[in-house]
């Protein structure tokens, strides 16, 4: 089965203030998409003032909102989910067409996750309860949580609507506004998102605007009427943002890059089983969403007496990946995101070869027929090298992994904590004793345990070293939005005595 | 020589974001969605420090990258390059539809011993 490019409006608006609003200065780029280079639609190139307009109904609308009951809140993200369910395969083929990423990750991860990320959070505050301690006899501490008021949020293309999906529900069922900016490569389902649930939030809750990084994402994120920026990105980028954050002595959230290290120990192969047979999916899963991942499992660790038998099993699965239409349900791996996505994994594969890396698969651009001729596709890519290699080194953003040998437990913890980064790991064992202390040793915010790029709500998902700070998909994420009151109430008739 | 060098294509959109810009500094990303790649800012709108060692100047413009970082590059000669692209990072060339990028290659023994000292 086969969908086809959805149709657009010629062009989109901001969302502000509970309506759809053209950028003030008339100004719109041309959004393209990657599986045919052909225009989507236009969309706003939204300057400074268009962010001042987001910012008035933000504030505008931030006392209300905060005041209202968690019950009401809850219902509007249940509503929401409900709304995005509803619409699953509308959502799933605009992303698709926005993204390049293929219709059956969309189908069945993208879209699903973002479903059951509104409803999680809308739990969470159910459920919760605040905290009262008694200090003495007379003295009652008591903790409440208010919202921060308004939250800027910028985030990636790689993931627009599950990225958004994220961010949006704990800031706002916390009870704050939020301003948010979608990445300029892909703004189509925020929009899509907008017109279907234009009237569920009061006007001024969930404001959307659109532009590029230097001109509407700077002033978003250095603006003094913002109380929070959430950001996912890149490292240059995010100290950019947490040093003017700094100016307004704001809180960030930070969802950095990844260079992360999938480790299998030689016991994966005892046998030739299920296991085995999903281990072998969990190295090639380094061409999910065609690499585009922060937590791309794209250096893989292989114990060098299973090293032959179980390359040989990972580069026949590899080369088995289907790469053809996104549109098509049987494609496994699509396009990648831009122009200059598709540039940047070119010179990185030619610095792999010419640095010694042996290409054991794919190594080149992708040429598709038909309709993705001029689409950007690159074939997925094994190479192999040592870790102090620029490749094992830096984050590729495409389906390449780098793959090395290691000797023992010590060499694997060695070189997997050998980057700048700590965003996620894996580890691939039958030994009881690894599983446990192997992901311990490891310097990154999730490992996964014999398994590999599962993101479920519920779940608590952030980086260690370079790779950020803070805790999405969790309930603990819902006191990085807030502000904790502590009320000290004196129950004694009589006074201290000082004075 | 130089550690890192620039296309003619490279310097005219260099020169265009100068005259809308006024002073410039290049800094090298890290990595994610938008990284890995040479990133163009007004002078002192990114705080550099000890940590960000200076690479060269290229079209006027000083081109850094983060000292942790460096320790992985230090072995490659490095080119800057433009692209048509679209990124989402606050560089200034991105509302021209343009994105820099890097091509590297690397050093040969004789410069690798001339830029790090290292005898082979």
């Amino acid at each position: 089965m086969s969908y086809s490019k959805p149709k657009f409006k010629e062009k989109y608006s901001n969302f502000i203030n509970g309506k759809f609003v053209e950028p003030i200065g008339g100004q719109y780029f041309d959004n393209t998409s990657p599986i045919d280079n052909t225009l989507i639609a236009k969309y706003p190139r939204s300057q400074k003032e268009d962010v001042e307009l987001a910012l008035d109904a933000a504030n505008a609308a931030k006392e209300a909102w905060g005041n209202t009951s968690a019950t009401e809140r809850a219902t509007l993200l249940n509503k929401v989910a409900d709304i995005i369910e509803a619409n699953l395969e509308e959502f799933a083929v605009v992303e698709t067409c926005d993204n390049g990423k293929p219709i059956r990750e969309t189908l069945n991860a993208d879209i699903p996750l973002c479903v059951d990320h509104w409803r999680y959070f809308a739990a969470c505050i159910r459920t919760e309860e605040g905290s009262a301690t008694e200090l003495d006899q007379h003295t009652l501490s008591m903790n409440i949580k208010e919202p921060l008021g308004v939250v800027a949020q910028i985030i990636p293309w790689n993931f627009p609507l599950l990225m958004l999906s994220w961010k949006l529900p704990p800031a706002l069922v916390t009870g704050n506004c939020v301003i948010l900016k979608p990445a300029e490569q892909t703004p189509s389902t925020a929009t899509l998102l907008m017109e279907k649930i234009a009237d569920v939030f009061p006007p001024g809750v969930i404001n959307i605007v659109h532009g590029f990084g230097p001109e509407a994402g700077k002033p978003l994120a250095s603006s003094s009427r913002v109380d929070k920026v959430a950001f996912t990105g890149e490292t240059t980028t995010g100290q950019l943002i947490m040093q003017y954050a700094s100016k307004n002595l704001n809180p960030v959230t930070m969802e950095l890059g990844g260079k992360s290290p999938n480790v299998f120990f030689n016991s994966v192969m005892d046998e030739d089983d299920a296991y085995l047979d999903k281990a072998i999916e969990g190295a090639v899963l380094f061409a999910f969403n065609a690499g585009e991942v922060c937590t791309c499992p794209s250096r893989m660790l292989v114990q060098e007496d299973i090293y032959d038998a179980f390359m040989a099993r990972v580069v026949e699965r590899t080369n088995a990946i289907i790469q053809e239409s996104p549109y098509d349900v049987n494609t496994m791996l699509g396009a990648q995101a831009s122009n200059d996505q598709y540039e940047k994994i070119k010179s990185y594969l030619e610095i792999g070869k010419e640095e010694g890396a042996k290409v054991l698969a794919g190594g080149e651009a992708a040429t598709l027929d038909g309709d993705c001729a001029n689409g950007f596709y690159i074939k997925p890519t094994i190479l192999e090298g040592h870790n102090k290699m620029r490749v094992f080194q830096e984050e590729i953003f495409g389906p390449v992994v780098c793959v090395t040998k290691f000797k023992d437990e010590a060499e694997a913890i060695e070189i997997a904590n050998d980057t700048l980064y700590g965003l996620g790991a894996g580890v691939w064992t039958r030994d009881a004793h690894q599983l446990y202390q192997i992901p311990r040793a490891i310097k990154a915010g999730r490992v996964w345990v014999n398994c590999y790029h599962a993101y479920p709500a519920h779940a608590p998902f952030g980086g260690y070293k370079k790779s950020g700070f803070g805790r999405e998909n969790h309930v603990m994420m819902l006191n990085y939005y807030r502000q904790n009151k502590n009320m000290l109430i004196s129950y004694d008739k009589n006074k201290l005595g000082f004075f | 020589m130089n550690r890192v060098e620039i296309t003619e294509a490279a310097t005219k959109i260099v020169n265009q974001l100068k005259e809308q810009h006024g002073d410039l500094i290049f800094h090298q990303s890290g990595g994610c969605c938008d990284g890995s790649a040479p990133m163009i800012f007004p002078k002192g709108d990114m705080y550099l420090d000890e940590s960000d060692i200076l690479l060269g100047e290229v079209a006027g413009v000083n081109f850094y990258m983060n000292k942790d970082q460096f320790e992985y590059w230090k072995h490659t000669h490095l080119t800057v390059d433009v692209t048509e692209g679209r990124g989402a990072s606050f560089s200034l060339e991105i509302p021209l539809g343009l994105r820099f990028l890097i091509h590297s290659r690397l050093l040969t023994k004789e410069e690798d011993e001339i830029m790090n000292g290292i005898k082979s």
